[in-house]
């Protein structure tokens, strides 16, 4: 076997690659120090950034993609996959990820968005995740070769009704394809600016063809459940974890309420004696401008 | 797998304890190797796997799975594996997922290349005697064999060549012939 033989970044290797992550965790982290906390508590993977979401709309400004110092340090320091994030449409941020060797890219609405068009993400080698409000915005991202889709929820408000909203959408309109035909299904593909093909793909899998994360607004083990619950493949917890009282135990028990979400006895335990989670923010209370999930298109 | 059984039995899927004991054959999946086997550990579905393997029940480990069967791992001090296959692992041995490829590979007993599927693998550096090497990517065993115990470096489960879980389910079947049916 030589080695030039071998073929990279294809679209089956980003979404294996996706695949891989199914019903696990992924933690927001900023340091080494909580890279190794969340690897410990389990996570699958990282997402290495400047600052969680909630201090992201604390701080206000132009957010960006983060020092590669700090995505380096946290490279080195764990063993599980390496996440981070770039602006939306911002490409050349996404190439100095991919030149790090960080494992996927996540196109994300929390940073301030770069562009009107979203980053031609089946260019690259490495594999994109992509937020999504609704069916229509999760196909227009795959269709551009994001390789897993998670909800936008409200980022850095630590309240899970977004999320619980944009899976809904999600689901529900996949639901409602069972049954029409092509004719009506071409109909949906137009109202909801998506590829035919996708839609008709989603008919027959009952399903997203790639994997479906929820995110945006997850601070507790019993949030990280009902995302589950509702169809979710797995969960992002970004300020949930470093945000909350006792990260480690908080960590830990998101990880687990994953691995049992359809058990309340084991979730009883699972949520008991964790401390604070994070403050966090009612998402109906934002203003317009404040509201991250409306970035993107 | 539900495919290549063609009704001959069923899959089932293990989060927690008390599933293991009445199953045929065990796949352990890819994933995280360290999140795999932090969770092994604390459902004690770890002790299960050991359990059933020792008593001769057929595993087919792919990926991080391989990792965890292993006897040991390169520069690995945080957890251990369960040991049941005499073979070193490195993981991410190619890279990380930049360095993910695909690849057709030859594998003995295959009649034609095997299309392998490579994602952040982990690579056997080491083998015992005990071990029947089945294919390799340069000087690393990708393919492992021994006894029972079928270990792969790469995703059988995302091609539709079901060769490598025909394999497998030869090996479940050779144990029943074995014990007389259950």
């Amino acid at each position: 076997m030589q080695l030039e033989e071998l073929r990279f970044g294809t679209e089956l290797l980003k979404r294996g690659f996706a695949k891989m992550q199914k019903g696990g965790v992924i933690m927001d982290v900023t340091t080494s120090e909580q890279a190794v906390v969340a690897e410990e508590a389990g996570a699958v993977a990282v997402m290495a950034l400047q600052a969680v979401p909630a201090d992201i709309r604390k701080m206000g400004g132009v957010a960006r993609m983060a020092d590669p110092k700090i995505i380096m340090e946290i490279i080195d320091s764990v063993s599980i996959p390496v996440m981070a994030k770039v602006r939306i449409g911002h490409f050349a941020e996404a190439q100095i990820l991919e030149a790090m060797g960080v494992d996927m890219i996540d196109e994300s609405e929390v940073l301030t968005p770069a562009d009107e068009f979203h980053v031609d993400k089946a260019k690259f080698t490495v594999p994109f995740v992509c937020g999504a409000r609704n069916l229509g915005e999760a196909l227009r991202r795959t269709k551009e070769g994001a390789a897993m889709i998670r909800t936008k929820g409200e980022a850095g408000t630590g309240d899970v009704r977004e999320a619980v909203r944009h899976m809904r959408m999600i689901m529900g309109t996949i639901r409602s394809l069972k049954g029409m035909n092509e004719d009506e299904l071409m109909k949906v593909a137009r109202e909801i600016e998506a590829d035919f093909d996708l839609v008709l793909e989603c008919r027959q899998m009952q399903r997203l063809p790639v994997v479906n994360f929820a995110a945006g607004g997850i601070a507790t083990p019993a949030d990280a459940s009902l995302m589950m619950q509702m169809g979710a493949d797995g969960v992002f917890v970004g300020s949930g974890i470093f945000k909350s009282q006792n990260p480690e135990m908080m960590a830990s028990a998101i990880v687990e309420a994953v691995n049992n979400y359809d058990d309340p006895k084991k979730l009883v335990e699972i949520s008991t004696g964790l401390g604070d989670p994070m403050k966090g923010i009612d998402a109906g209370t934002l203003q317009p401008g404040e509201v991250l999930q409306t970035r993107g298109w | 797998m539900e495919r290549v059984l063609g009704g001959e039995g069923s899959v089932v899927e293990v989060r927690r304890g008390g599933i293991v004991p009445g199953c045929d054959g065990i796949v352990l999946p890819g994933g995280e190797s360290t999140t795999i086997s932090r969770h092994l550990a604390r459902t004690g579905v770890g002790d299960e796997v050991r359990g059933a393997s020792e008593s001769g029940v057929p595993i087919m480990a792919t990926c991080a799975g391989l990792i965890v069967i292993s006897r040991e791992i390169v520069e690995e001090t945080r957890f251990h594996p369960l040991g049941l296959m005499d073979v070193r692992v490195a993981r991410n041995a190619f890279g990380s997922q930049r360095e993910s490829f695909e690849a057709d590979i030859d594998v003995s007993g295959f009649g034609s290349p095997y299309c392998a599927v490579f994602i952040r693998a982990p690579a056997v550096v080491g083998w015992s005697r005990k071990v029947e090497v089945l294919a390799r990517i340069e000087d690393a065993a990708v393919a492992v064999r021994q006894n029972g115990l079928l270990g792969l470096a790469f995703h059988p489960e995302l091609t539709a060549d079901g060769r490598f879980h025909e394999m497998f389910l030869d090996m479940i079947r050779e144990v029943d012939i074995d014990v007389g049916d259950r």
